[in-house]
């Protein structure tokens, strides 16, 4: 009878191991597509930059400057190795296009040109997808590591060696600044 | 209740339609079997495979039926603001991490949106021109994250079949009470004689003349309860509650209603289309005939989401 009790007992912990095993692999390769997706929609904004600077260009010839920032911090951000460079590439790029577009609307005729407005939607549109590929990077990430914490599964991961998933952050401290706000109603 | 248990709830609560919907027809089976007191149970076995083959085809084919009874076209993606709702649905389907539905476009003027499928591999999203005009990114943004957590929810599934089922009883229910009162019985002294007998046909007979009733007022109590949680974690996804907020008022102000959707699928879109008619009306009876809770509710409970209110 004892012995049946045992064997009952080791064959549900068994089964609920392998459940748990099951379930953290599942969600670890959920964390790594999520984090190719990211890589993915990175490498659509630097394809898309080219083109943008090749249809801009004859009309803000006095604008070399910033073209040239743009160009660079592209150049920069596909050659960036390793995670924490890359994201500082990413982000130095991000602030040259924004420069960029802030330029556009000092030409009414660039702002016209549906090529140009395409464009701008394209690059909009990729800008919008990286943020939400980190974002859902981060939550299923986030949910990946609350499932190695969560008592008693941490025993399963602990013996099988899952390892945390490192959040992605914001690097550059201009960002992370808060957006003043003028409560002083006039 | 996460997002896991709204999906596996609703899986059993199609299971349910289905199966009610089933039960029903055998029920209106057996009522003719019993009127008409034939030897063999033709009508039940009639209604039984009706009422399968319907369920069956309305899970496989029937959003493809709502997309052509709307005149759903694809996108053009040389026309700007086609291609920024792609792009916008995209985005989306990144932020869900869900596969990417297909996308159409309906040629009327007035502002509406539904999404319909099976399964989140086998959906579609349809938007109105007039959306499309009216609405700016921010607002086509919310717009699509509320349609895309629809979907994550298999809301599109319930709501597919339930169409199916109102369309079905409906045309089910009209057919049996009219070979009701024209028909003749063909057998008098058969089984028709005892009170039970009686009392059953008599109930059989109300069931018939209120199914149809019954069964839209499901579907529109589903779908009222359905739209606060396709809203609220449609703003999970865009962390942005007040583009969804400003197109739903947006939408509101346009009062026309969307001809090119009939009220066999209102309850799919983001907005009642049969205009502002019930939507502003609040109340018990505005409520209980109502596809969509009041708009003005629906922008206050993502308002506060965004602590403006």
């Amino acid at each position: 009878m004892l012995l049946w009790i045992i064997i009952a007992v080791a064959v549900v912990l068994g089964l609920w191991v392998i459940g748990v095993f099951n379930s953290l692999i599942s969600l670890k390769n959920q964390v790594l597509n999520g984090w190719n997706q990211i890589d993915v929609q990175l490498k659509r904004r630097h394809d898309l930059i080219p083109n943008l600077i090749e249809t801009v260009k004859g009309v803000m010839k006095f604008e070399q400057d910033t073209l040239t920032k743009v160009i660079e911090a592209r150049n920069k951000a596909i050659s960036a190795e390793g995670v924490s460079e890359k994201g500082v590439q990413e982000n130095i790029l991000s602030g040259a296009l924004r420069q960029l577009f802030a330029l556009v609307e000092n030409y009414p005729n660039l702002k016209s040109n549906e090529n140009v407005a395409k464009l701008q939607e394209e690059l909009i549109s990729t800008e919008n997808r990286i943020g939400f590929s980190r974002q859902f990077y981060n939550d299923i990430a986030t949910k990946f590591n609350i499932s190695q914490q969560v008592f008693p599964a941490n025993v399963v991961a602990g013996i099988f060696g899952f390892k945390q998933s490192e959040l992605f952050q914001i690097t550059d401290a201009a960002e992370r600044e808060v957006p003043k706000v003028d409560l002083n109603l006039k | 209740m996460n997002i896991y248990e709204q999906a596996a709830g609703n899986r059993r609560a199609t299971g349910v339609v289905v199966g009610v919907f089933i039960l029903f027809f055998l029920a209106i089976g057996l009522g003719f079997d019993l009127y008409y007191g034939a030897g063999a149970p033709v009508f039940t076995i009639a209604a039984f495979l009706f009422s399968g083959v319907s369920s069956y085809a309305g899970f496989y084919y029937g959003d493809k039926l709502i997309l052509s009874s709307t005149r759903a076209k694809e996108l053009d993606f040389n026309d700007l603001k086609q291609r920024q709702w792609q792009n916008v649905v995209e985005e989306m389907s990144i932020a869900s991490g869900l596969p990417l539905p297909k996308t159409y476009i309906i040629d009327d003027p007035d502002p509406n949106a539904f999404a319909t499928g099976r399964d989140p591999q086998h959906s579609s999203i349809a938007v109105t021109r007039g959306l499309l005009d009216k609405l700016n990114r921010e607002e086509l943004q919310g717009v699509a994250a509320h349609e895309m957590s629809h979907i994550r929810n298999f809301d599109i599934r319930l709501m597919l079949l339930l169409a199916v089922l109102v369309g079905s009883i409906a045309l089910i229910s009209d057919w049996a009470r009219r070979s009701l009162f024209y028909g003749r019985r063909r057998d008098s002294r058969g089984s028709g004689s005892g009170p039970a007998v009686l009392i059953i046909l008599a109930i059989w007979l109300i069931a018939v003349i209120l199914a149809p009733l019954l069964s839209q007022l499901l579907a529109m109590f589903v779908s009222r309860k359905r739209e606060y949680l396709a809203d609220a974690s449609g703003a999970e996804l865009t962390r942005n509650p007040l583009g969804l907020a400003s197109a739903l008022e947006k939408i509101n102000e346009a009062v026309e209603p969307t001809r090119s959707i009939n009220q066999g699928s209102a309850h799919l879109c983001i907005a009642d289309p049969k205009g502002s008619a019930l939507g502003a009306k609040e109340g018990m009876a505005a409520d209980l005939f109502a596809t969509h809770p009041p708009i003005k509710k629906r922008v206050e409970a993502l308002q506060q989401m965004a602590y403006v209110k």
